[in-house]
């Protein structure tokens, strides 16, 4: 089963539109569930006022002084309040002060604009200079939500003796998921004999995370909440934390009010308050030797964290370590800094703090390049990590690793050396359209960071049904990217199945271990290694049992499986997460294996620069990746280039535009995702290089390929009109008319 | 609130007879009084495709429509897409492709191109580009859905 | 969908007479595709309540060809327009913004009446429109009366129609084969983009010389406008010494762009000015 292109499990419900989205479930005495906002950046609530007009004795309200337990999502740090209280202070512009709840949804939004809050303002924090500077202090004692510093060899001494120092300055700007199906939850509150009991079902990646914040929210013992993932309409990291959120709302409305209640952010709410890709900004100084090898990089990265910790801890993590790019470097020092802002807080975006560090590093590896007159492909050769090299945390390259050969196979695929020289004649003329080529070579670490995976110690499993075929029990969830297929399959290749014997269990808190959420690229490699050692588990137990002798049918399976259920009433088989002994990490001083272990990548394509309105259309891309081995070639393939897709959008288009601590581009229309008109075919190719992390030797993929776009656009585009300053994404036409008029003005 | 009206109109190809605001999108009326909940509700502002229908033959977004305009028309949704043999030739393509992801956008995906189908057997690329760029999608990056919708043409065809 | 159905009003007028009356009377606005007012409506920031679905009415319908001009009904869809072989013929800028608008979807609903009187400076039809010098028929109870399109839009949505008024037709004159046509809008991609500037001019080309030239402008100015400046300064002049530099710095006296949440004043400025440019370079090429 594994290698093989599997159909998708869900695919046939999902086009005949059967598949059941959050906001599809029927529900008998269904309310509705709406949240009123705070409108300033910051300030101290003094008062709620409903106004006139409306029957508001109909309606459920909840503040937080209904609260039952902790006013705190659970989180990382446990700093972001369900609602404000009065008397508390407002952080961001989106924040929920009151919620409401009405079986008329007509009603209800006329109720909402109703309500009016009384906030008393307070001097605000809007951008990272402000932060930075403390202008005023909204986090802690220095306006830091993380701080991290990794330090390899003694950088300082190099600027003086080196051939050549290059620096640079880099920006990133949001990026909004823009999941088609907006966030929506269901929440059903139930009290018998034994008390209050919560369900959840909603679009949510990590069900056990809404299960913590409701626990806490409640005041509840574990087992009188209960949350199930339905079917999701994409995600991409937007429901990895906020769901948290709306699910406390949801399940306050139902609570209150004794109705289900569903909550479904219209798309204009969902653009506003929900997370988004932390702003970035990096400044690199890099030094060189005569020959161009790497000898010291100095990094400073910061993010725009927003008003609470959310996910930036860690998105700063996943960037700050991957800020070195793929290179070998005895000297680094990176020090990575999320500041606080009074805007709603950013959270996990596919890459996830890695496409920012690593815009920065490979957009300057061209710049190095262009600086010291070297050719980007030569420069970076000279450089590339390889087998038995340490990275910035000293974690040793032990697989053998070929990023030249992965380069030079992305350069061929794209025909990088004839378009080059084609590409330089034509431009010479200064034709109305320019074109160019650039490529930018990367990684992406598999799994949580260092020591996450350890203090997760996920749980999988395998469950006996009673026809006597298989259903694989983790909390995992479908969001689009295949999982149900890729773990069907793992569990079907480990059983000596065909893959039509293994279901995939719904992802309910009742019925499912605790997988970990979905997300850091490490469903297929770490969840499903899991499954695929709860699956061998299962098999041998019915081998050892003698229900089952080898060679066997898989009719002979079913028959043991049912044979089995008769004697034991069920049978379920479970494996644990354990690190490997060589896996070594220290949290403190960020020594170590980041990674269990890494993908790798070229992106390479060509553009062309129309110098008469400065758009840019990628007229070829192609994505060469080792990835382990790849379990279902279609779907894996689907991921990349939906990855690239959305790496395309972020480097040239998608732009969160920001008045006052808000977003205010909150349309499709505004918001400029990228059609089908805008996008070239995109190439796809997979080397292969099995690695024992994950299930056959597959590792994680869904987050790579948002990582490389955005730097391999930018040097195609410098390539094309350059050299210009082209050190920011988006980068817009009106930026890049801007910088081009830079240059003309000299 | 103002009077409701009675519709008369065809939906996937048998009469149908509702009282409803005339104000009322189509989308609601679709999901909400008929329970026809496949069409999908991306954005409410003609943007994103996922609420795409067929109305007299012609692709239209759902969300754009008022209840009135739907009086004596034909009116075909991804419900009434998939024919009695089993799924439209452009759904099966979808599947066999992996055209559909997430699947949000792929009930007006599959809408747009069994029009596109109809009008066109044998669509170039620039056709198709045409037909299905009103459709937004977040996961596939469009690649295999174009290839499935040319699959579909050619076993069509 | 922030709209607050209970107060909305949509009646059905049966005929145009009816409809006319209903206008007059005030009992609603006009409605018609739906696919701005629908936007408007579900973003909750539709101010009127009442509205006449007028969507039907036969006199406003319908392509016709005279061997002067083009008379299409109001509402025409840009689907319609895009499979009448006449607009292919003669109106290759039409086709260009027709195709421009939106998306399919879109353009199976949006009206070009809809697309004049809804005014939105940046809609992809009236520049060329403007350029083509096309005039509408306005109905109302007292009566029919015609005006040049050019004098239509007088400012942010405002025009020179009274409000028992509807634009019925729209009469383009077609022009002679030797013209040379050209459209582009720039948006923020590639479809289903609203235009952050577009240009459209058409022009004949008489002895060597520029003749009748016209040019309309998007998005860069409160309603879609004529480019009267840069048209004085071309009119006339020889293809082969066009006044390039004067005629850029004409058009900026044409256009007040501003900076808003699709794009700068400066962009819209610069990028309007070089789509001039190139629309005379491709000009001048033709006269060669």
């Amino acid at each position: 089963m594994i290698g093989q292109s599997a159909i998708r499990k869900e695919g046939r419900a999902k086009v005949l539109g059967a598949t059941q989205y959050t906001a599809d479930v029927p529900v008998e005495g269904l309310w509705r569930g709406a949240t009123v906002r705070s409108d300033v950046p910051r300030g101290i609530l003094r008062g709620i006022h409903f106004g006139e007009g409306i029957p508001w004795s109909e309606f459920t309200v909840v503040t937080a002084a209904d609260i039952p337990g902790k006013n705190r999502v659970a989180s990382i740090v446990a700093d972001q309040p369900f609602l404000v209280g009065i008397g508390e202070e407002v952080m961001h512009p989106e924040q929920p002060v009151v919620l409401l709840a009405h079986p008329d949804r007509y009603l209800l939004e006329a109720a909402r604009k109703a309500v009016r809050l009384e906030i008393e303002p307070l001097p605000s924090v809007l951008d990272m200079d402000a932060s930075l500077r403390q202008d005023e202090l909204i986090y802690g004692k220095d306006n830091l939500l993380k701080e991290i510093r990794i330090a390899k060899g003694d950088p300082a001494p190099m600027w003086e003796t080196a051939a050549f120092v290059v620096e640079g300055d880099y920006r990133t700007g949001a990026q909004e998921q823009l999941y088609l199906e907006t966030q929506a939850i269901l929440a059903f509150a139930d009290t018998d004999e034994n008390g209050l009991r919560i369900t959840i079902q909603g679009s949510l990646q990590c069900p056990y995370y809404v299960h913590g914040a409701i626990a806490g929210l409640f005041d509840l013992p574990a087992d009188h909440v209960r949350v199930t993932a339905l079917e999701m309409g994409g995600a991409f990291g937007g429901k990895e934390d906020y769901p948290s959120l709306i699910a406390g709302h949801a399940a306050l409305l139902a609570w209150k009010s004794g109705h289900p209640v569903r909550i479904v952010y219209d798309r204009e709410e969902d653009m506003a308050a929900t997370t988004k890709r932390h702003p970035s900004r990096t400044h690199i100084k890099s030094a060189f030797d005569a020959n161009g090898h790497l000898l010291a990089l100095d990094v400073d990265f910061q993010l725009d964290g927003g008003a609470y910790a959310t996910m930036s801890p860690v998105v700063l993590s996943r960037g700050t370590l991957h800020a070195a790019g793929v290179y070998r470097c005895p000297h680094v020092a990176i020090h990575g800094r999320a500041l606080a802002t009074n805007t709603p807080p950013p959270g996990a975006f596919r890459g996830f703090g890695a496409p920012q560090s690593l815009f920065a590093i490979e957009r300057h590896m061209d710049i190095c390049a262009q600086r010291m007159g070297m050719d980007p492909v030569e420069l970076r050769r000279r450089n590339f990590l390889c087998l038995g090299d340490s990275m910035a945390t000293g974690q040793v390259i032990r697989e053998d690793l070929d990023l030249a050969g992965l380069m030079d196979r992305a350069l061929v695929e794209l025909d990088y050396d004839a378009k080059r020289k084609r590409f330089q004649t034509e431009n010479a003329a200064s034709p109305e359209v320019c074109r160019g080529v650039g490529f930018a070579v990367f990684m992406h670490g598999c799994g949580f960071t260092g020591s996450g995976e350890a203090k997760l110690a996920s749980v999988a499993g395998l469950e006996a049904l009673p026809d006597g075929r298989v259903s694989v029990l983790a909390a995992s969830t479908e969001m689009g990217q295949g999982k149900h297929t890729v773990f069907a399959q793992v569990a079907a290749e480990a059983l000596g199945l065909p893959i039509e014997f293994v279901e995939v269990a719904p992802s309910d808190t009742s019925r499912v271990p605790n997988s970990g959420p979905t997300v850091a690229s490490r469903s297929t490699m770490v969840v499903g290694k899991l499954i695929q050692d709860a699956a061998v588990a299962f098999r041998q137990g019915l081998l050892q049992q003698g229900l089952l002798h080898e060679p066997f049918t898989p009719e002979a399976f079913q028959a043991a499986v049912r044979a089995m259920l008769a004697r034991s009433g069920s049978y379920k088989t479970y494996a644990q997460y354990h690190t490997p002994p060589q896996q070594k990490w220290d949290d403190t001083s960020y020594q170590g294996d980041a990674y269990p272990t890494f993908t790798w990548a070229c992106y390479a394509t060509h553009v062309a620069v129309d110098t008469v309105t400065w758009e840019v259309a990628v007229e070829d891309f192609v994505a060469v990746q080792e990835v382990g081995r790849v379990i279902n070639p279609t779907l894996a393939k689907g991921q990349i280039q939906g990855g690239v897709a959305q790496g395309i959008g972020f480097g040239l288009w998608e732009e969160v535009r920001m008045q006052n601590g808000r977003m205010v581009n909150t349309q499709l229309t505004n918001y400029a995702i990228p059609t089908l008109a805008d996008l070239p075919e995109i190439r796809v190719v997979f080397l292969e290089n099995p690695h024992p992390a994950g299930p056959g030797g597959a590792k994680g993929l869904g987050e790579l390929p948002m990582n490389g776009p955005a730097p391999a656009l930018l040097n195609a585009v410098d390539f094309a009109v350059g050299p210009l300053r082209l050190d920011e994404v988006p980068m817009t036409p009106e930026r890049l008319l801007d910088r081009a008029e830079e240059v003309a003005r000299g | 609130m103002a009077e409701r009206i009675t519709l008369t109109f065809t939906l996937n190809g048998k009469p149908q007879t509702l009282a409803v605001h005339p104000m009322t999108r189509l989308l609601d009326m679709l999901r909400e009084d008929l329970g026809l909940t496949g069409t999908k509700e991306g954005c409410g502002e003609g943007e994103c495709g996922a609420c795409a229908v067929l109305l007299d033959g012609r692709v239209v977004n759902s969300c754009l429509i008022p209840a009135l305009q739907v009086e004596g028309c034909d009116l075909v949704t991804i419900e009434g897409l998939a024919m009695a043999s089993g799924l439209h030739p452009v759904q099966a393509a979808l599947l066999a492709h992996n055209g559909a992801q997430c699947g949000f956008c792929s009930p007006g995906m599959a809408i747009s191109a069994a029009d596109l189908l109809r009008r066109c057997p044998n669509p170039n690329h620039g056709q198709v580009k045409d037909a299905l760029s009103g459709n937004l999608c977040r996961c596939t990056g469009y690649t295999k859905i174009v290839e499935a919708v040319q699959a579909a043409a050619r076993s069509e065809a | 969908m922030r709209g607050f159905l209970p107060a909305m009003e949509l009646q059905r007028p049966a005929s145009l007479s009816e409809a006319l009356q209903m206008l007059a009377a005030h009992t609603g606005r006009p409605f018609a595709g739906g696919t701005d007012l629908m936007v408007v409506y579900n973003a909750g920031k539709l101010r009127e309540t009442r509205f006449l679905d007028i969507a039907r009415l036969p006199e406003l319908q319908g392509i016709r060809e005279t061997p002067e001009y083009l008379d299409l009904g109001a509402l025409c869809t840009f689907t319609e327009l895009l499979a009448h072989p006449a607009i292919h013929r003669h109106f290759p800028n039409l086709v260009k913004s027709a195709k421009a608008t939106g998306a399919l979807a879109i353009q199976n609903r949006g009206t070009l009446g809809g697309n004049i009187a809804n005014a939105s400076p940046a809609a992809d039809t009236p520049p060329c429109l403007l350029a083509y010098g096309a005039e509408l028929e306005l109905v109302s109870p007292r009566g029919t009366r015609v005006v040049p399109y050019e004098s239509f839009h007088q400012g942010y949505k405002v025009m020179d129609l009274a409000a028992d008024e509807l634009v019925a037709r729209i009469r383009v004159p077609k022009y002679s084969d030797t013209s040379v046509h050209y459209f582009r809008k720039v948006g923020t991609r590639q479809a289903q983009a609203i235009a952050k500037l577009s240009l459209a001019l058409v022009a004949q080309v008489a002895d060597g010389c520029i003749a009748n030239l016209r040019i309309g402008l998007g998005a860069v100015a409160p309603a879609p406008v004529r480019a009267r400046h840069a048209e004085g300064v071309l009119q006339g002049q020889p293809l082969a010494d066009l006044p390039m530099v004067a005629a850029l710095e004409a058009l900026l006296a044409d256009m007040s762009p501003i900076d808003d949440i699709r794009s700068t004043a400066h962009y819209r400025s610069t990028v309007t000015r070089n789509l001039l440019g190139q629309a005379l370079r491709t000009l001048s090429a033709t006269g060669n």
